[in-house]
């Protein structure tokens, strides 16, 4: 039994190493492609395509009003620029907000039934008449310059979807600056991914499509709540080119408090392995690249291997406090502390330890270059502590839940 | 189209990065096996240095055996031995071989102690202890405590343990004689033996030897208490 722990111990460790080694010799190989795109975002467009937004609303008074103005302040062209905003039934005030922007001649309202998310999009979509259609989360603020970085790459005709870089808003709690280097760790990441063409998530905030995308692959579906996975994934399996701007930056409202958080990642993890289970002949397969050979074994490997990972954890400390109580009980507890001596022969000395550090020094790595890419330069906030320390304990937890759902066929809501 | 450098590449520097950590621990593990083999050989020489002396008691007298006549370090090697060999990253055979070398020290040990307090008339205060790893035994794990407690309460007490089913010649011969049954944790004190779990205060009452030990601890704390009072 011991021994079966160790293996599956080192195989995820050798899992993960493997990945950030990956991620690092993809970064030194892009590194002259960051340099040239800076470049290419950096010169004048010559040609603006035709522009829709949509921005799905349930419920979204408190934010709603500052995510059109950020649409509204895009710089970009009025007349190619078209805001779809859909009310999916919402029983707050998201109407009355809506209603302050109905005489403006960029914004279209529509308002429909609750029906979820992706059948909100899919009404925008049947209006969409632009050359590209993209998605905002009514949580969620553009910079002004965001989609100016993100037109160029459609200049390459086989660009079909392009994601952008997310930012959290002015973290407050100790789980917002959390996130906030969660998110700046995607921005990297989803920048290597697009290098090897392995994107299998096309964010609700600010991706922005071919409209060809949706008359040739359908509209939207429900993806188990995760309708920009399911996409990303549908598009993966036809071959559809997805990349990202790193450049193109989106501030998103994040839970505050844990409850929140909990439940929007127990959605994330639940759609993804859903997803992943609907699309699994892409699993192994030469024939999706480096998303079917890789990336998506790797990212669903890493959620068993956090849940495997802390039952052996919880499981060895059940059974050294056990060990500790027997004691207890059997000869009370020494109080004499004066016999107590070093000794560094107690020292877990076996290669685990020696390759966690491997682990943490190449995550630290991959947070530098990060917050590099995320920021502009390399400032280490408390977040960077907060990250780490946090996420250990609260990943499984989120983990297990949507794997608890899935096996007891439990639905997971949206909030 | 996949590039399969980049796959060896990363595979490649993962496995030097698991090689070298693989080999870190491997050679931290030998040196702390080492340490272990250095004890052992000490407590050899210990033992060999009594043993030379007890042969010229023929000559002297018994007040000539100091406190150091028996080796102190028996008890931290056998706490090193069990840690080790609970732990991933020893050489199993290494830890084998160790083991070995340790029951054996302690037979040497217990023999000698024994010729000693035969020969110049000293109570005996130690006890074999036979357990078992082999299966599951929780009263061998409680009877460990209760025997390191004692142990930590009384200095001048030996506790040889033995691993019952661990496969060493004269340990099959300490039970032949004693004719220890498999119904673990057994003890033997002054010839008597016990089996299954018995706590400090069983033990402190029921074994003679013991009540003697706890006899001249409280009499030695006394004296302490009363040296400290005058100074």
């Amino acid at each position: 039994m011991a021994e079966i722990q160790t293996i599956i111990l080192y195989c995820s460790l050798f899992i993960s190493l493997f990945f950030e080694v990956f991620l690092l010799i993809t970064y030194l190989e892009v590194r002259e492609e960051l340099v040239l795109e800076e470049k290419m975002l950096s010169q004048k467009i010559e040609r603006f395509p035709s522009v829709s937004i949509i921005v799905p609303c349930f419920n979204e008074e408190t934010t709603l009003k500052k995510t059109i103005l950020s649409l509204l302040n895009l710089d970009y062209p009025a007349n190619q620029l078209k805001i779809i905003a859909v009310d999916d039934g919402s029983t707050d005030g998201t109407l009355r907000e809506l209603a302050q922007f109905e005489n403006h001649p960029q914004i279209s309202i529509l308002t429909k039934e609750n029906g979820g998310k992706y059948t909100a999009l899919n009404l925008a979509l049947e209006k969409a008449q632009s050359d590209l259609v993209g998605c905002l989360d009514a949580d969620s603020l553009v910079n002004s310059d965001a989609l100016k970085k993100i037109v160029p790459f459609f200049d390459d005709t086989s660009t079909m979807a392009v994601t952008s870089a997310i930012k959290v808003i002015e973290p407050r709690s100790v789980l917002q600056y959390a996130q906030k280097i969660e998110y700046n760790c995607s921005i990297f990441i989803r920048r290597m991914l697009s290098s090897i063409g392995a994107l299998y998530v096309t964010p609700g905030p600010f991706s922005i499509f071919r409209t060809q995308v949706f008359r040739e692959l359908g509209g939207y579906r429900h993806g188990y709540q995760g309708e920009d996975v399911e996409i990303a994934l549908r598009m993966q399996k036809h071959r559809y080119k997805i990349v990202n701007s790193h450049m193109a930056h989106v501030y998103t409202t994040t839970p505050m408090h844990f409850g929140a958080l909990y439940k929007q990642r127990v959605r994330w993890v639940y759609s993804f392995l859903n997803n992943a289970f609907d699309y699994r002949e892409m699993f192994f397969n030469r024939k999706y690249g480096h998303v079917g050979i890789f990336i998506l074994p790797v990212a669903l490997s890493s959620i068993f291997s956090v849940i495997y990972v802390t039952l052996s954890t919880v499981w060895n400390s059940v059974s050294r406090v056990l060990e500790a109580f027997t004691k207890f009980k059997t000869v009370g507890f020494d109080w004499n502390f004066s016999t107590f001596s070093f000794d560094w022969f107690f020292f877990n000395t076996s290669a685990i330890p020696f390759l966690l550090l491997g682990t943490i020094i190449f995550t630290f790595i991959i947070f530098s270059l990060a917050i590099k890419m995320a920021d502009g330069k390399v400032r280490f906030s408390r977040g960077v502590f907060y990250y780490p320390i946090l996420y250990i304990f609260i990943v499984p937890l989120w983990s297990m839940k949507a794997v608890f759902n899935i096996i007891f066929k439990k639905q997971t809501n949206w909030r | 189209m996949i590039d399969s450098k980049k796959y060896i590449a990363a595979f490649s520097i993962t496995a030097v990065i698991f090689a070298t950590a693989i080999f870190v621990s491997n050679i931290i593990g030998q040196k702390k096996l080492e340490d272990v083999r250095t004890i052992e050989n000490r407590v050899a020489l210990d033992i060999l240095s009594s043993e030379t002396q007890f042969a010229l008691l023929e000559e002297t007298s018994c007040k000539d055996i100091g406190p150091g006549f028996l080796s102190k370090e028996l008890g931290s090697l056998g706490g090193k031995l069990v840690y080790a060999e609970n732990q991933t990253g020893f050489n199993t055979e290494d830890i084998d071989y160790l083991k070995r070398s340790y029951f054996l020290l302690e037979i040497k040990d217990y023999l000698l102690m024994k010729r000693l307090t035969e020969k110049c008339g000293i109570k005996p205060t130690f006890i074999l202890y036979f357990y078992s790893t082999k299966d599951s035994c929780e009263d061998c794990e409680r009877m460990g405590y209760v025997l390191t407690a004692l142990r930590d309460k009384y200095p001048d007490l030996r506790v040889y343990s033995f691993d019952y089913h661990f496969d060493v010649g004269a340990i099959n011969t300490l039970v032949s004689i004693y004719k220890v049954k498999p119904d673990l944790p057994a003890m033997i004190i002054n010839t008597q033996t016990y089996y299954g779990y018995h706590s400090v205060e069983d033990l402190e009452k029921s074994v003679p030897a013991l009540r003697e030990l706890a006899r001249r601890a409280r009499l030695l704390e006394a004296s302490a208490t009363s040296t400290e009072r005058q100074n």
